[in-house]
């Protein structure tokens, strides 16, 4: 057992436990929490195959924007959590079982046969000169056009919808109506008013 | 490194959808308010471009290293898929704009779930087959719930997201564990991986296992149907109408390129889960259609056991089979269109109108609807001389030629059950009497298209030998 295992298991263990917590636990902001304790171990992981640009990226983008979002949003809205946890006993038995047999079904499957229909060598270990991002942009933009402008249009589309599901009109919402705040001017909003200085009570 | 550009020319029809889901998106922001019927029409005509498009330049064809096939296959169900999207439009303008739902995101988001459909069907990476899905998925689940005011409407936007979520899941877990023992996402190079390597590995099969529950759960298809009834009662019933008609076809092609284009040689093991799916859809959505009232219910328990027919072609495992699966697929979604065409034009501005009782009484106030609603019902339930039966014909002979003797016998059983639900809305129709006045609702071209797409069902039936010979060499080319 080299360094590299110890370190992967490691951070395999920790991988496992955080994605099992993220839905046992009580509080969902802790929930969200645990989540964001996957997303680094999954970087770190990333990191291990050598992937160093991903693995950074999956930290930027969602440790660090999606999550934030979404600590704000579960803070944000008054979740019941007793109310969301009815049921969860109910259900644990069926689940429970179904759950364990998926696990050893997969752990036979896994332990027992070779993987791999095609014989591969073992994946080359590259020096630190090589460049990870150089590698990912000379295909993103090349090879794999075709899919990366579908993911595009998949955004947009996300774009669409949630501004079409929000964006609605209501007799009570607020809005800004910019030109009359350009026309405005200092009198209309500050009102200069004479107060006589009071004398000292003696 | 040497790059040569790619060659667009095979994909100009989707790269066209594209440009025009973007124009009618700006268009309606900038002049939606002086033109009401804008992103309509002009959704229309880009369909309606993009077909000529199709046919003017059908080719067999290869582009974006693999990642893109052309083929007639391919170019069918993507005609297929958009004139559907234009009856679909047409059916439901009134019935939206009584709804207030009549707005220009409709259309654009409708727009690309067509596109996400042509990636599918086209898709020869699993790569594309997984983005194209999310693309349809993510424009349904936001066309179910753009209904705003209705509680239906956003539970079922709700379940069917969070099940679609969790499919999709399911989906990539099965493609990632076909991608670990091939070393590839082509869909061409897994084929060659596994005709040349041993299809009994262990893992392969797993993944296998996952594909198709993925896809049945995509499909709605027994014990991966729970959705299907909800979500067809819940959403506006123009949504149901695309959703129950133009997406069978994309997972049709799925279905295609997955288990056919990719996984052939594996189709001993895949063979044995679709008899499973498809014997307990046909069985399971016959029998509990038989206990409904509302009509949107009943046909989405139709659907279930429709999708378990076509799963049968495709089970035989032989370009026969494939072939009969995509003929009873395309005049389904063709009598569904109808089916829910019915519903629309029942319903006004107050009800929806989608209770079976609604058509009580319907030959003595609207004779011809009538007997539109007769056509409909009784291909649907495959009786000759209609189009449905020659679609059912196909199948059945399809699995009879595989020497699958006892599924054929089963699954004819069955229809004979489910013909009852569909006759006795003929009976209500003909023998019963109003409960209130029916008023019909829709423009005049509906009311032709309408009438168009049941005569079309008889009339049709001197093209049925053109229609089936080319799915045969579509599906031929294929394999």
């Amino acid at each position: 057992m080299t360094f590299e295992h110890i370190v992967f298991y490691a951070i395999s263990l920790i991988l496992l436990v955080s994605g099992l917590l993220v839905v046992t636990v009580k509080n969902p902001v802790k929930a969200a929490l645990f989540l964001i304790l996957c997303f680094v171990s999954g970087a770190a992981l990333w990191l291990l195959l050598e992937a160093e640009f991903l693995a950074l990226t999956l930290i930027l983008v969602y440790v660090g924007a999606v999550m934030v979002l979404f600590l704000f949003v579960v803070m944000m809205l008054d979740i019941n959590i007793a109310e969301m946890r009815e049921g969860f006993v109910r259900y644990l038995p069926v689940g429970g079982v179904v759950a364990v047999l998926m696990m050893l079904e997969m752990a036979m499957i896994l332990a027992s046969s070779k993987t791999g229909l095609v014989e591969r060598s073992h994946p080359v270990s590259h020096g630190a000169d090589y460049s990870n991002t150089a590698e990912i942009g000379s295909v993103l933009y090349t090879d794999y056009v075709y899919p990366f402008e579908i993911a595009s249009v998949l955004l947009v589309v996300a774009i669409v919808a949630a501004i079409a599901l929000t964006m609605r009109k209501r007799p009570q919402t607020k809005k800004q109506t910019p030109s009359r705040q350009i026309a405005t001017r200092a009198g209309d909003r500050l009102r200069m008013v004479d107060l006589k200085s009071e004398k000292k009570q003696p | 490194m040497e790059f040569q550009i790619p060659d667009f020319a095979p994909a100009y029809p989707e790269i066209f959808l594209l440009c025009m889901a973007g124009a009618v998106l700006l268009l309606d922001l900038f002049l939606g308010k002086r033109f009401r019927n804008l992103a309509y029409g002009l959704s229309i005509a880009s369909l309606l471009a993009t077909i000529a498009m199709i046919i003017g330049s059908s080719q067999q064809a290869t582009t974006f290293n693999g990642m893109f096939l052309r083929d007639l296959m391919g170019d069918i169900l993507k005609i297929a898929v958009m004139l559907f999207t234009i009856m679909v439009f047409i059916y439901s303008r009134i019935y939206q704009q009584d709804r207030h739902i009549f707005k220009g995101e409709y259309f654009v988001l409708a727009l690309t779930a067509v596109l996400g459909m042509m990636v599918m069907i086209s898709a020869g990476n699993m790569l594309l087959l997984y983005l194209g899905l999310e693309l349809l998925s993510l424009s349904l689940y936001s066309l179910i719930a753009m209904r705003r005011d209705s509680l239906h409407a956003t539970e079922a936007a709700m379940k069917y997201f969070i099940l679609g979520a969790l499919a999709s899941g399911i989906l990539l877990y099965g493609m990632s564990m076909i991608y670990v023992t091939t070393g590839t996402l082509d869909l061409a190079q897994i084929h060659a991986a596994i005709r040349t390597g041993d299809s009994a590995n262990l893992v392969l099969s797993l993944g296998l296992v996952f594909v198709v529950v993925a896809i049945g759960f995509k499909l709605g298809a027994v014990p991966f149907h729970m959705w299907v009834p909800d979500v067809y009662q819940g959403s506006p019933t123009s949504v149901t109408l695309f959703l129950g008609s133009a997406p069978k076809l994309a997972a049709f092609a799925m279905l295609m390129r997955l288990l056919v284009g990719g996984l052939e040689n594996m189709s001993g093991q895949w063979q044995q889960m679709l008899i499973i799916l498809a014997l307990f859809s046909i069985g399971f959505g016959n029998i509990v259609a038989i206990a409904q009232t509302n009509m949107k219910r009943m046909l989405a328990y139709s659907a279930i056991s429709h999708v378990g027919f076509f799963l049968l072609g495709v089970l035989s495992a032989t370009p026969d089979g494939y072939a009969a699966s995509m003929f009873y697929i395309l005049v389904y979604g063709f009598m569904t269109l109808g089916s829910f065409g019915m519903i629309l034009l029942l319903s006004n501005k107050d009800s929806e109108s989608d209770m079976i009782a609604n058509f009580k009484g319907m030959f003595s106030a609207h004779p011809l609807y009538a007997l539109v609603m007769t056509l409909l019902m009784v291909s649907m339930a495959g009786i000759p001389p209609l189009i449905g039966f020659n679609a059912k014909l196909a199948v059945i002979n399809a699995l009879v030629e595989s020497r699958l003797y006892w599924v054929a016998v089963v699954a004819v059983l069955f229809s004979v059950v489910g013909a009852f639900y569909y006759l006795r809305i003929v009976k209500f129709m003909y023998f019963d009497q109003p409960g209130e006045a029916i008023r019909l609702n829709g423009g005049m071209e509906m009311h032709t298209l309408l009438t168009i797409n049941a005569l079309a069902l008889i009339l049709g039936l001197p093209w049925i030998g053109w229609l089936i010979r080319i799915c045969n060499s579509a599906l031929a080319q294929l394999s």
